[in-house]
């Protein structure tokens, strides 16, 4: 393929990927509250929007703490798990990897529908912590496959050293283990956390008549009512995954971890 | 340390907490919406506990087959779509400097983690009449005035694939960089045009990744449950759709239940495909 035949065609790509968020951005810096594009006048007040309408206030701080600790929880149920794989000959414990895997390759709509009925029958249908259970169980596959691969790259002459110097299982662990392991921990971590944020229908079908994340804020608003803090809400998302995806990025091996990914799901 | 089997029970505490926070709220939520597949709705969007086949009995309407067949096509089409513009793309992008491809990579998997709430919002934006890419034609000259693209199967399906995209390409990733690039060179240096090179080498010699591939696609977008809702009509809904529908809005739990079990058992033959093929792949 010729180079500017190359080009060009990246550049298409590209273009199919950028206009809507173009396009969203450009609306979300309308004067007045219509979504117009290009927009009429230029104002940075629905971003202020986003902070001050206590509304929106309170679905980022419901997004942001949903995420903090779904992600958090996540982690807390893969690392033992995925530590455990690789510590032990145990092929019967595969069973759970598999659990853990399977949530992220159904449709999102039956892991929600299952989280819903559940809910409902056990009786604590729309409490804010179910969600949080809800979406560590449904994002637990992110830091599961990223710490999976953060083992298989652990030299095992260094347990082994440690062994035979006399350190029991939970110094290994302590000393040598979590030190390696640690950037897949927080990959794990980032990814789950940026995924939460974002989730729309396991939030909403767990407590969403309750509560307002983000997401399902922007689809109320949808319905009832557009406003250009939709837009700025949008560009704010796609800006905070950007940023975090950068930054494992820049202090990991990004192709090699999307590069386990994929083939783990196979 | 070697690996060992466990000896102790101590040497099984680590499972504990995962094991049973899967069995819990995995295993066991699973089992409750089987269980409720089979349930007695009553009215008012209640339901009692029962063994009754009515749930089933429903997909054997006209409706039904419609939703379902729409489903199947509108995956497909995504599918077939995501591939043929990814697969050119992923190979060229693995063939650029890893500075260019991390970028490219940053970029895909920022939108890859959109919520489909906002996709469907940022694609209704740019369709809408007022601030939709027709304005930019309009200017341009190309077109009289500006319209609404939405709702509409075109809508439906531009969003789909722009959603399904990236993940087409992180998909395809991994297996385009194992490709041997000396079998393009060497089909170069026999004289072969890079574009025939490419699908004379490239595409047979993963024939078995691409079709891979298109059932992980497709699995992707049987699982969109917004945007036919957002920028189609009530005929462009898909199963999903449908499902979140009759859960949320019309209160019929057990209906909603026994059309995702049936979704499920779609998705899992679908996985036992995928798994062959990649067997296959591994023997070639």
């Amino acid at each position: 393929m010729t180079s500017i035949f190359r080009k060009f065609y990246f550049f298409l790509i590209a273009l199919f990927l950028a206009l809507p968020l173009i396009v969203v951005a450009g609306v979300s810096v309308n004067q007045k509250q219509t979504l117009a594009f290009p927009p009429q006048g230029f104002s940075t007040s629905w971003y202020g929007e986003i902070f001050l309408n206590p509304e929106w206030r309170n679905a980022l701080f419901a997004s942001l703490t949903l995420a903090v600790l779904s992600a958090a929880l996540a982690v807390a149920i893969a690392l033992p798990l995925a530590w455990f794989l690789w510590r032990r000959v145990a092929p019967w414990a595969t069973i759970f990897q598999l659990l853990g895997v399977a949530p992220f390759t159904l449709p999102p709509v039956i892991t929600a529908l299952g989280l819903l009925t559940f809910w409902a029958t056990a009786g604590f249908y729309g409490q804010p912590w179910t969600a949080v259970v809800s979406h560590a169980i449904f994002f637990v596959t992110l830091p599961l496959v990223t710490l999976s691969l953060g083992f298989t790259s652990i030299d095992r002459s260094l347990v082994e050293a440690a062994a035979t110097m006399g350190a029991d299982d939970r110094t290994i662990f302590r000393t040598i283990v979590l030190p390696l392991i640690l950037p897949y921990i927080v990959s794990g971590y980032a990814f789950a956390f940026v995924l939460s944020l974002n989730e729309y229908i396991v939030a909403y079908m767990t407590v969403g008549f309750t509560m307002e994340t983000l997401p399902i804020k922007i689809f109320n608003a949808l319905r009832y009512g557009y406003t250009p803090t939709m837009a700025s809400v949008t560009v704010l998302f796609i800006s905070t995954a950007a940023v975090i995806f950068g930054l494992v990025a820049r202090f990991g091996d990004l192709p090699k971890l999307l590069g386990a990914m994929a083939s783990d799901q196979k | 340390m070697r690996r060992e089997p466990p000896q102790t029970f101590g040497d099984y505490s680590p499972l504990l907490f995962p094991a049973a926070m899967l069995t819990i709220f995995f295993v066991v939520p699973f089992g409750t919406m089987i269980a409720v597949s089979f349930f007695q709705r009553q009215q008012g969007g209640f339901y009692t506990p029962a063994f009754v086949f009515d749930n089933y009995a429903r997909f054997l309407s006209a409706f039904f087959g419609g939703v379902l067949g729409f489903s199947l096509m509108m995956a497909i089409a995504v599918a077939i779509c995501c591939v043929v513009l990814a697969l050119p793309f992923t190979y060229l992008l693995t063939r650029m400097a890893r500075r260019v491809q991390i970028v490219w990579l940053v970029a895909l998997l920022s939108i890859l983690s959109l919520s489909e709430v906002i996709i469907g919002f940022a694609w209704s934006t740019l369709f809408s009449r007022t601030a939709g890419i027709t304005n930019i034609l309009v200017a341009l000259g190309l077109m009289g005035e500006a319209k609404a693209l939405t709702p509409s199967f075109a809508a439906v399906l531009t969003g789909m694939v722009y959603q399904a995209f990236p993940y087409t390409v992180l998909v395809l990733f991994p297996a385009l960089v194992r490709l041997d690039p000396t079998l393009t060179e060497a089909a170069r240096t026999l004289g072969a045009s890079p574009l025939r090179a490419f699908f004379t080498v490239v595409v047979p010699a993963l024939r078995n990744t691409i079709v891979a591939t298109l059932i992980m696609v497709f699995i992707f977008a049987l699982g969109s449950y917004l945007l036919p809702q957002l920028l189609g009509r009530p005929q462009h809904w898909t199963l999903s759709v449908l499902i979140t529908d009759q859960a949320i809005y019309q209160s019929n739990m057990p209906f909603a239940a026994a059309m995702a079990v049936f979704l499920v058992l779609v998705t899992l033959g679908l996985v036992a495909l995928t798994v062959i093929a990649g067997r296959k792949g591994e023997a070639a």
